[in-house]
């Protein structure tokens, strides 16, 4: 990639998002505002190498943008005229001021490009690709890259998604307040996939992406920004602070996995750590009687954090904790941390009870963490021919294929 | 990747010269920013180097030197921590920033190590050293 490219792309993440929720505004249709969008930044990649950057690149591409709103408004217009649609009229001068619409605080514009980006109509892949291409400035490119995808794929994924936005007519608005809850919880899961994805990748070679997850961790960051009154989005950025803390750790020198308990916690990211204690701190202020399953999650982390060495790990208030999550958040793969928990606190009998009472779950009937949770208790229990089945089946079950070596490294280990 | 942005010293910032209330506007709308965006994980501003020390190492001697010191263009009055995709996205937040001086001034912006930068050369023995180095560090905050 040549330098300039490469300073375009830097100012593309800077103030796509801006123009995007502007444009949005403006046009009241994302997929468009998206469209009119890409076609300053394809300007921009015609012009600058040849004339240089401007000086302020944001107002050029306002500016590039906003002529060609015009353009598109005035010829809805004449069409509206053609047709002689009752009512349409001419289109709406007011809005047609970008610089004006552009200047007012962007917080609230951005948190409503992130409700759409984000819509329940969306399939979950949808509302991942369209969150990292409008709210993240990634390319399709760089987003398939991201989930091993081929481009294509992403790039119809996107165009199908704005389809459906339009044709489903989803307003550029911010939920209504009954809405509002479960709305936010489909943003926070979308960005917490996107984190999972980079933390513990689903297939491919690698165990980690950590660009992935330092852009669910900037989503996050942003979101506590224009939602700072929510307990669960500060829970979340919480969450994905304290894990990411962790992720020099995670990968030992050949590229495989290191477990929590045997991590070099000298290797954690203090300065991250830090802000994940500050945000759960945060949370933890919002006072909410019932804490909701992020903020439970990042208290769980905190636990691990505050640990100096992995002897020192409160295991009871870990279980504690989860066993308040199983309440708020009935899932069997809760209930097998929580499982690893109890094991740790009360020993492995206790925790293997847990476990083999999941072993039924049609949820867990392909999760490999089951019989990998189960071969480490049986292990502990000196039921080595069992346990070795346990990994050896645990590591036929995952994709990633550095789990599975580390998986059959430990069956191997018990001879 | 995480940057360090280094504000540059300038005679007025070493002399203690307090900014502009206008100028602090500006520097508090552009943290702001920063942080609206995901970028800043930390910042902060110095005294000016009249009331800092060095420590000179020679062999096995240490010898205390006080301010203020020279080379003020050298010499740095304030840092952020980013976190940026590349050095490319971090010099146009840096293009973005005020000047944070009243006269001519410059910021540095320098990529910080991650652990992976070291390689080998962090022996499982001096990653035990520093590990009870900051654990006690821990325990005294």
């Amino acid at each position: 990639m040549t330098a300039v490219r490469r300073t375009i792309d830097a100012i593309w993440r800077i103030e796509s998002a801006k123009l995007t929720a502007g444009l949005a505004r403006m046009m009241r249709d994302v997929g468009l505002a998206e469209e009119i969008a890409q076609d300053a930044l394809v300007a921009a990649l015609e012009t600058w190498p040849v004339s240089g950057v401007p000086d302020n690149p944001g107002a050029w591409l306002t500016a590039t943008a906003k002529r060609r709103a015009i353009d598109v408004l005035r010829r809805h217009a004449m069409l509206a005229r053609k047709h002689q649609v009752m009512g349409a009229g001419e289109p709406d001068h007011a809005r047609m001021d970008l610089e004006a619409l552009l200047d007012v605080p962007i917080g609230d514009e951005r948190l409503r490009l992130l409700f759409t980006a984000c819509h329940p109509v969306l399939s979950v892949e949808a509302r991942v690709a369209l969150t990292l291409r409008l709210l993240g400035g990634l390319t399709t490119d760089e987003i398939a890259r991201a989930f091993l995808a081929p481009e294509p794929t992403i790039a119809q994924r996107i165009v199908r998604a704005k389809r459906t936005l339009a044709d489903a007519h989803v307003a550029f608005e911010l939920p209504p307040p009954p809405e509002l809850e479960g709305r936010l919880a489909s943003v926070l899961e979308v960005v917490y996939l996107i984190f999972n994805e980079g933390y513990a990748a689903t297939a491919g070679h690698d165990w980690t992406r950590p660009a992935l997850c330092e852009e669910a961790l900037r989503l996050g960051r942003i979101l506590a920004e224009l939602a700072p009154s929510e307990a669960e989005v500060h829970g979340l950025v919480a969450l994905m602070e304290l894990q990411a803390s962790r992720l020099p750790a995670r990968v030992g020198p050949s590229g495989e996995p290191v477990l929590l308990l045997e991590q070099d916690r000298s290797r954690w990211d203090r300065l991250l750590l830090g802000r994940g204690l500050a945000a759960l701190a945060r949370a933890e202020r919002l006072g909410r009687a019932e804490r909701g399953p992020y903020v439970l999650q990042a208290a769980i982390a905190a636990c691990h954090a505050r640990a100096l060495t992995a002897d020192a790990t409160d295991w009871r208030r870990i279980a504690t904790l989860y066993a308040e999550l199983v309440e708020r958040l009935p899932s069997p793969v809760v209930e097998l941390n929580r499982a690893m928990a109890v094991a740790m606190a009360e020993g492995p009998a206790a925790g293997l009870a847990i476990a083999d009472a999941l072993r039924d779950e049609p949820g867990l009937a392909r999760y490999h963490l089951l019989p990998s949770v189960r071969g480490d208790l049986l292990a502990k229990l000196g039921r080595h021919e069992e346990a070795r089945a346990e990994l050896e089946r645990a590591a036929s079950l995952t994709k990633n294929t550095r789990e599975q070596e580390a998986l059959r490294a430990r069956a191997r280990a018990l001879g | 990747m995480k940057f360090m942005v280094m504000v540059k010293a300038t005679a007025d910032s070493e002399a203690g010269k307090m900014p502009s209330t206008e100028l602090l506007t500006a520097m508090g709308k552009f943290n702001e920013e920063l942080v609206g965006a995901g970028v800043l994980l930390a910042g902060e501003g110095l005294h000016p180097t009249s009331g800092g020390k060095r420590v000179r190492f020679s062999g096995t001697s240490r010898s205390v030197i006080d301010g203020p010191f020279a080379e003020t263009k050298e010499l740095i009055s304030g840092f952020w921590l980013w976190q940026c995709k590349s050095m490319e996205e971090a010099v146009e937040w840096v293009k973005r920033c005020p000047n944070p001086m009243l006269t001519e001034s410059e910021i540095e912006i320098r990529q910080v190590f991650s652990p992976e930068d070291f390689g080998d050369a962090l022996t499982p023995e001096l990653r035990e050293n520093e590990e009870r180095l900051r654990a006690r560090a821990e325990q005294a905050t």
